[in-house]
């Protein structure tokens, strides 16, 4: 019988212990005498969060398809286990054999947004590895960051040995090879790092120096030693239909938070919305072919058991065969009971059909996301989305028999006035009027809209780059002004708004776009005992605060100054393919409210196309 | 038709709870692609139900759930389509077919058997062993049931329907389901507390080793109701 790193009274103790006993259906087991290189992946959150991840599952199967490398994994410890392993000393350990991270060759870290930094500071303390990456020695295994939020590395660039700038699919063989040479020859850590920096897409934020002008803005970055490149260039998988990906994905005993098979369609977007760095960063779109996905929907199903299956891309109705597949799927598996859903759908007469095909009506919401009130800012934000095609969709859906429409907003983007914040009132109340329109006896009771605001957080590698944050009360005044225009609505009974927490947007935009000196804050913000920041019960802006102040961060350096055009950023030096130049024209046609045509109606020449592949390629 | 299946769940496995345990059994149908019932509507689910739920971290040589089939082979090819989708520590024992109007194994249920492991560290087991018999030779034993409104005083003697030792373990023989319900634990607290111990509530390993229904005042296991098919 397997073994486990807790014992039964600490299990018995604890929240949900099935989190830490590993033992999963399709999680793996191998002989640790026949393999060479151990990886521990990790998800810094708690196990229904990290478990739900697709990347993860993607790696994991694919390291573990070497024969010589084991890849594990291990999630955040929730607070209460989190204390008993202080308490107890019990080192950090990764689910399936249940061992010490610590003994680890790797520890790869995903970070998939900011507000998980401290989380990674609490998986490093608890494996006891030496939390800033200068204090590491040769038995501490080697710590990979990779994940969106290492297109800006530099606030969490100290606790890494490195980054791995890109998609996981393309080089991470290498760097593995790479490390298997390095340990036979018997080359030290350092050795190592230095030969890794040689590896397309590695950064060793070790042999970068960063210096600073006068006034805290970065003067330049440049490698410490030869053969370190100045530009670390994104990797990209080229033909998404070539490229690895899991049919027997761990299945997890507890419910998580994306608990079915996930099809992943497309890669990347071909809309180019001004805010959005998943827009951006995933450039070139790509599409996988319908046949491999009809292929992984049957495997996958079967292999995992799961009652439902999804599909995952940024806008799903780009995906050119996505009737074609969806049409197959109910097809298919609707009868075996298996429930599909479909998210980021655009609202039109087909998805309205398929809908109504998988869903109940009655229960179901249809869900916008206009993301400015007005048609003006959504110009400016290079939201395609218009006031008629909303208006039209939801009358369509209304005749189809909903009664429910969720709309999403930002707060705060560039060049917003009253008028585009009052306007997310008017055009709620505007769908409201399209409900009202149909005769009474065709209506199903009353129509519910509720509208969510959250503050817009300016993301490196976006046109919106250089863009100026606002403080916490300016923020909340829009919120209230916003509020105060919905109550003046005639249908306000049938409406409602709902707003976001400001105080987690000023610490998402101080560590979006922070340099290496705001790492001193996330340690001291950590130390102070800040843990899980994006889940608001423990969520404490208070010690940030003071964490900032005892290290000398000006808050207001990082979200409300205005940058310079010409200013260099502390991620200039990663190269996305989308160029510098491409962002900046985009910033100009923002302010000009002048909207980009999106990829396939017309290459704006953005830089992407280096890859070779995706749309860039298409006929 | 109505089947009634017997598993085992055992290791670590006893730290998943109840509703997740459902839910694994949802998905191991369907790997196994058995010919399960779903319910209709949009979101179909299996006609499943299980007979006792386990504490967590107690291990089981005796779970019974209920499922409606549309078609199936026989009780010993199921049995090996089943544990071939299984994981290591629950094991599939019974298929069985159950008469049409048989009771499902949830209101069936009237007892269990249990054996209680001393884990190291915490008592001298042998004051436990010797008094097993004076304890259960007790007319009453009383203790305070809390509730979220109130307290009250109950007497668990007449829900023990046997208590024994046997190789260094003590095994008792419970009211379990929806009339009278006892947990071991319970029992096992009583116990310290006649013996003027303080519970020590990790001291104790759990076993439940059959559940049963109870026929003409016996009882039986829930398996008998079904039938094996050949």
């Amino acid at each position: 019988m397997q073994k486990l790193a807790l014992s039964d009274e600490i299990l018995l103790t604890i929240e949900k212990p099935a989190r830490y006993i590993g033992n999963e259906v399709n999680s793996v087991k191998k002989d640790l005498n026949e393999v060479d290189v151990r990886f521990c992946m990790c998800f810094p959150d708690v196990y229904e969060i990290g478990m739900s991840h697709l990347g993860i599952q993607i790696l994991y199967d694919m390291f573990n398809r070497r024969e010589d490398v084991y890849c594990e994994r291990v999630y955040s410890p929730w607070t209460d286990l989190d204390k008993i392993m202080r308490e107890q000393n019990i080192p950090l350990f990764a689910l399936e054999s249940q061992d010490p991270v610590k003994d680890f060759d790797f520890l790869g870290i995903t970070i998939q947004y900011e507000m998980c930094y401290t989380n990674i500071l609490q998986v490093l303390e608890l494996s006891q590895i030496p939390i800033w990456a200068k204090d590491r020695t040769e038995k501490d295994p080697i710590v990979i960051g990779g994940g969106p939020c290492t297109y800006n590395p530099e606030p969490i660039a100290e606790f890494f040995d490195l980054f791995y700038i890109g998609e996981g699919e393309t080089v991470y063989f290498d760097l593995i090879d790479l490390y298997k040479e390095a340990k036979e020859s018997g080359c030290s850590r350092k050795e190592f790092l230095r030969k890794a920096a040689g590896i397309e897409g590695i950064y060793v934020p070790s042999l970068y120096q960063v210096t600073y002008h006068e006034d805290g803005t970065v003067k330049e970055m440049v490698p410490t030693q030869e053969g370190v490149p100045q530009k670390v260039k994104k990797q990209v998988v080229s033909d998404m239909t070539e490229a690895t990906y899991p049919e027997k994905p761990v299945v997890p005993y507890i419910k998580v938070t994306q608990d079915r098979v996930v099809l992943e369609i497309q890669r990347g977007c071909i809309r180019g919305c001004r805010f959005c760095q998943a827009g951006m960063i995933y450039r070139p779109t790509r599409g996988r072919s319908l046949e491999a996905l009809k292929d992984y929907a049957y495997k996958m199903l079967k292999n995992t058991g799961h009652g439902e299956i999804s599909l995952s891309s940024l806008s799903s109705s780009d995906y050119l065969q996505l009737k074609e597949l969806t049409y197959f799927l109910i097809e298919e598996f609707g009868k075996q009971g298996v429930n599909i859903s479909l998210p980021s759908l655009r609202i039109d007469a087909f998805s309205l059909d398929v809908m109504s095909k998988v869903q109940d009506v009655k229960k179901s919401s249809l869900t916008f996301a206009p993301e400015a009130g007005s048609q003006r800012l959504r110009d400016v934000i290079n939201k395609g989305l218009t006031e008629e095609v909303i208006l039209n969709g939801a009358l369509e859906a209304f005749k189809g028999g909903w009664n429910r429409v969720k709309l999403y907003f930002m707060l705060g983007l560039p060049t917003e006035n009253e008028e585009d914040q009052k306007g997310i009132a008017y055009l709620a109340q505007k769908i409201a009027e399209e409900y009202y329109s149909i005769p009474k006896h065709e209506r199903n009771g009353r129509v519910q809209i509720t509208a969510s605001a959250s503050f817009f957080v300016p993301k490196p590698f976006t046109p919106f780059q250089w863009a100026t944050m606002l403080s916490p009360k300016e923020y909340m005044d829009r919120a209230h002004l916003v509020n105060d225009t919905f109550k003046e609505q005639v249908n306000r009974k049938s409406l409602s708004f709902k707003w976001h927490d400001a105080k987690t947007t000023i610490l998402e935009g101080v560590l979006a776009r922070g340099d290496r000196k705001v790492a001193q804050s996330v340690y001291e913000a950590y130390k102070s005992g800040c843990l899980f920041d994006s889940w608001t019960e423990y969520f404490d802006y208070g010690k940030w605060l003071e964490a900032f102040e005892k290290t000398g961060v000006d808050i207001d350096f990082y979200t409300t100054r205005p940058r310079d055009l010409d200013e260099v950023f502390p991620w200039d030096f990663i190269d996305i393919g989308v160029t510098k130049d491409f962002m900046k024209r985009e910033w100009k046609n923002a302010i000009e409210e002048k909207v980009t045509p999106n990829c396939r109606m017309q290459c704006s020449g953005c830089g992407a196309a280096m890859y070779k592949g995706g749309v860039c390629y298409e006929d | 038709m109505k089947i009634r299946m017997k598993f085992s769940k055992n290791g670590p496995l006893k730290f998943v709870g109840h509703l997740d345990i459902m839910r694994y059994f949802q998905k191991v149908f369907r790997r196994a692609e058995v010919d399960i019932a779903y319910s209709k509507g949009y979101s179909p689910h299996q006609i499943i139900s299980f007979a006792a739920p386990l504490g967590l971290g107690v291990t089981s040589d005796g779970e019974y759930l209920d499922a409606e089939f549309h078609s199936v082979s026989s009780s010993r090819e199921m049995l090996e389509k089943i544990n071939e989708q299984m994981n290591e520590g629950i094991v599939l024992l019974e298929f069985k077919q159950l008469p049409d109007k048989c009771k499902n194994a949830m209101s069936s249920v009237a007892g269990a058997d249990y054996r209680i492991t001393f884990r190291d560290g915490y008592y001298e087991e042998e004051e436990f062993l010797e008094k097993t018999e004076d304890f259960f030779a007790q007319d009453a034993i009383s203790i305070v049931k809390k509730t979220k409104k109130s307290e009250r005083e109950v007497d668990i003697r007449p829900m023990i329907y046997d208590m024994k030792v046997q190789d260094g373990h003590i095994y008792m023989k419970l009211a379990t389901g929806s009339v009278n319900n006892l947990k071991p634990n319970l029992v096992m607290e009583a116990f310290c507390r006649y013996l003027g111990l303080e519970h020590e509530p990790f001291a104790f390993m759990v076993h439940r080793l059959d559940t049963y229904l109870e026929k003409d005042g016996e009882l039986l296991p829930l398996g008998s109701a079904g039938e094996e098919i050949l």
